[in-house]
C-alpha cells in the first residue's frame, strides 16, 4: 500500500487518540465496508470544540483521517466543523489511495454524529 | 537502504543464490530454444530433462507424470478445468479454505453450470474425511483439497481424502504449493492423482508452476499450440526458470529436514514469547500437524494493515487476514473458515519463516511487535472499553 508521507507522519505520530470523560457530544460511527469502526469525543464550550479525540479500529487510512480531523475541528465553532467534509481531510493529507477514500468518510460522519449528540443532548 | 526482517515466506522466497548461478548462462549463452535442431539446442533440452527429473524425485513422481507452466495457479486451472471440462456437467467437491486459483475456478464452473459442493473446516483449519464421504455422489468426477493451507498452516489427511475420492470414482487434485519444500510432499504414498507446485514458493524463480499428472490419465489442454509438454501445456519452455527450479528442488532434497527442524524450533519458540507478552491474542491454526514455518495470530481489537504499517517502519515484512489490507476489502476466507469473527479476523498477522531466517530476524519482531499492538490497542475503541 502506498500512502503519502503525511498520511504515514499522521498515522505514527498521532496525538489526539483516547477518551474525553464526560464528553458533550459522542459520535460512534462504523464502516459497512470493511468493518471499521470509529468512536468520536467532543468538549464544547459555548459552541467552540475545545477538545476532540477520537478511538479507532481500522487502517492506516482510517486512523490518519481520524487524527487529521481531530486537528482541524479543534477550537473550531460547532457549525465550521460540521463543514469539514472527507474531501477536505484527504487534501490536507494529501490524497489517500482511491480504494481508501471510504475510510476518510467515517471521519466526517464521526463528527456529525458527535455534534448531533451534543445537540440532542443540549436540547432535553 | 534499510534492512529487512522478512517473515513472509508463505508469500515468495528468495531465490536461493545457487538456483540464480544456475539459471544465469539461460538468459545469454545458452538462450536457445529447446526444440530447435542444433546441437545447443538439443544441450538445453537435456538440462530440462534434468530438471523434470529433479523435480519428479522431490515429489516421488516419475519425470514423464510432470508438466511445466506458468505458475501455481495455471497449474490448479490445468487440473481443475482440465478434469471437468471433458463433460459437460459433473459434480466437483472442494474446500473453504482452498487457494483462491483452486476456489475461483471451482466458482466458475459452478457458474458455468457444474455442480459444487465446499467442504467446511473445523475450528482449526481440518477438512472432516467424513464430510467428504457424505458429499461424494455418483456423478462426482474431481475432489481439489489444497496439501498445506497458505495463512494458518493446517495440513489435510490428503492420503485419507484422496482414497475416499478413489473409492467413489473420482479423481483427486491436490495443490500443494505452499507445502512443497516445507515437508515432506509424495504423490505415490498420498495416491493423488494430480497435484500443482510453484518454483517461487520453495528458493526457485517466479513465472513456473508444475503440475504432477498420473501416467495414463487424461487432461484437456486450456491452451493449443505446438506439441510442448506433450500438448498438455503449448509454449515454448521458461528455460532458465525449469533449470532454476531443478537446482531449487535439489536444494530442496538436501537441506529440509535440518531447515524445518531448525525452523520449527523457532516458530514454536516465538509462540510461546508472544502468547508471554502480549494479552489477548488468538492462534489461528494452533493443532498439529501444522507447516512447521507458519504461525497465524490475531491480536484482537485492532486491525491488520495498521499493525503491518508500524512493523513496517522497523524494516519488518510480514502479512494480514484484515479486509483493509485486502483489494476486495474482504477479510480473509480463511479465518472466516474457521469460526474467528470479522473482527478477530481483522487483527490476524502471519508470521512465516524459511531458509534465510536468522535470529534476530525473530528478536527483532519480538522488540517491535507488543509495542505496536499496545500503541494500535490505545487507539482501538474495543480495547479501551472492553469489559474486563
Ligand atoms: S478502515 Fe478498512 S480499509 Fe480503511
Amino acid at each position: 500500500m502506498l500512502y503519502s508521507k503525511k498520511v504515514m507522519e499522521q498515522f505514527q505520530k498521532t496525538e489526539d487518540y483516547g477518551r474525553i470523560e464526560n464528553a458533550d457530544g459522542i459520535g460512534k460511527v462504523g464502516n459497512a465496508r470493511c468493518g471499521d469502526v470509529m468512536w468520536i469525543y467532543l468538549k464544547i464550550d459555548n459552541g467552540i470544540i475545545t477538545d476532540a479525540k477520537y478511538e479507532t479500529f481500522g487502517c492506516v487510512a482510517a486512523i490518519a483521517t481520524s487524527s487529521m480531523a481531530m486537528k482541524m475541528i479543534k477550537g473550531r465553532r460547532v457549525e465550521e466543523a460540521l463543514e469539514v467534509s472527507n474531501k477536505a481531510v484527504t487534501e490536507a493529507l494529501d490524497g489517500l489511495p482511491p480504494e481508501k477514500m471510504h475510510c476518510s468518510v467515517l471521519a466526517e460522519e464521526g463528527i456529525k454524529a458527535a455534534i448531533e449528540d451534543y445537540l440532542n443532548k443540549r436540547s432535553t | 537502504m534499510k534492512t529487512q526482517y522478512y517473515l513472509d515466506y508463505n508469500a515468495t522466497t528468495p531465490v536461493d543464490p545457487r538456483v540464480v548461478e544456475r539459471m544465469i548462462p539461460f538468459f545469454s549463452e545458452r538462450f536457445h530454444n529447446p526444440s530447435s535442431f542444433y546441437h545447443q539446442a538439443g544441450e538445453v533440452m537435456e538440462e530440462l530433462d534434468a530438471a523434470r527429473v529433479e523435480l519428479a524425485r522431490l515429489a516421488g513422481a516419475n519425470a514423464d507424470e510432470l508438466f511445466f507452466c506458468g505458475n501455481g495457479t495455471e497449474s490448479d486451472n490445468l487440473a481443475i478445468f482440465g478434469t471437468m471440462l471433458q463433460d459437460k456437467k459433473g459434480h466437483l467437491i472442494t474446500s473453504a479454505i482452498e487457494h483462491a486459483a483452486v476456489l475461483n475456478s471451482c466458482r466458475q464452473l459452478q457458474k458455468d453450470g457444474y455442480d459444487l459442493t465446499i467442504l467446511p473446516v473445523d475450528g482449526h483449519g481440518f477438512v472432516d474425511p467424513d464430510d467428504l464421504r457424505k458429499a461424494m455422489r455418483k456423478d462426482t468426477r474431481l475432489v481439489s483439497i489444497m496439501w498445506a493451507n497458505n495463512e494458518i498452516g493446517s495440513i489435510q489427511p490428503v492420503a485419507e481424502l484422496a482414497r475416499i475420492a478413489h473409492e467413489h470414482g473420482a479423481l483427486f487434485h491436490s495443490d500443494a504449493v505452499q507445502a512443497m519444500g516445507k515437508i515432506p510432499v509424495d504423490v505415490q504414498s498420498a495416491d493423488v492423482d494430480f497435484l500443482s507446485l510453484s518454483a517461487h514458493k520453495m528458493y526457485g524463480p517466479k513465472g513456473l508452476g508444475l503440475l504432477f499428472k498420473r501416467r495414463g490419465l487424461h487432461l484437456r489442454p486450456l491452451v493449443f499450440g505446438g506439441g510442448h509438454e506433450k500438448g498438455l501445456r503449448p509454449g515454448t519452455e521458461n528455460t532458465a526458470a525449469i533449470v532454476g527450479a531443478g537446482e531449487a528442488a535439489r536444494l530442496v532434497s538436501t537441506h529440509m529436514r535440518e531447515e524445518t527442524e531448525r525452523v520449527r524450533l523457532w516458530r514454536d519458540d516465538l509462540q510461546t514469547r508472544i502468547e508471554e507478552k502480549i494479552p489477548d491474542i488468538l492462534i489461528n491454526g494452533d493443532r498439529e500437524p501444522r507447516l512447521p514455518n507458519t504461525l497465524n495470530i490475531s491480536i484482537r481489537h485492532i486491525e491488520g494493515e495498521s499493525i503491518l504499517a508500524l512493523l513496517e517502519t522497523h524494516g519488518l515484512a510480514l502479512s494480514s487476514g484484515s479486509a483493509c489490507s485486502s483489494k476486495s476489502l474482504d477479510p480473509s476466507h480463511v479465518l472466516l473458515a474457521l469460526g474467528r469473527s470479522h473482527e478477530d479476523a481483522h487483527g490476524s498477522l502471519r508470521i512465516s519463516l524459511g531458509r534465510f531466517t536468522r535470529r534476530e530476524d525473530l528478536d527483532h519482531l519480538m522488540t517491535h511487535l507488543p509495542s505496536t499492538a499496545e500503541r494500535l490497542r490505545m487507539i482501538s475503541p474495543f480495547w479501551q472499553n472492553r469489559e474486563s
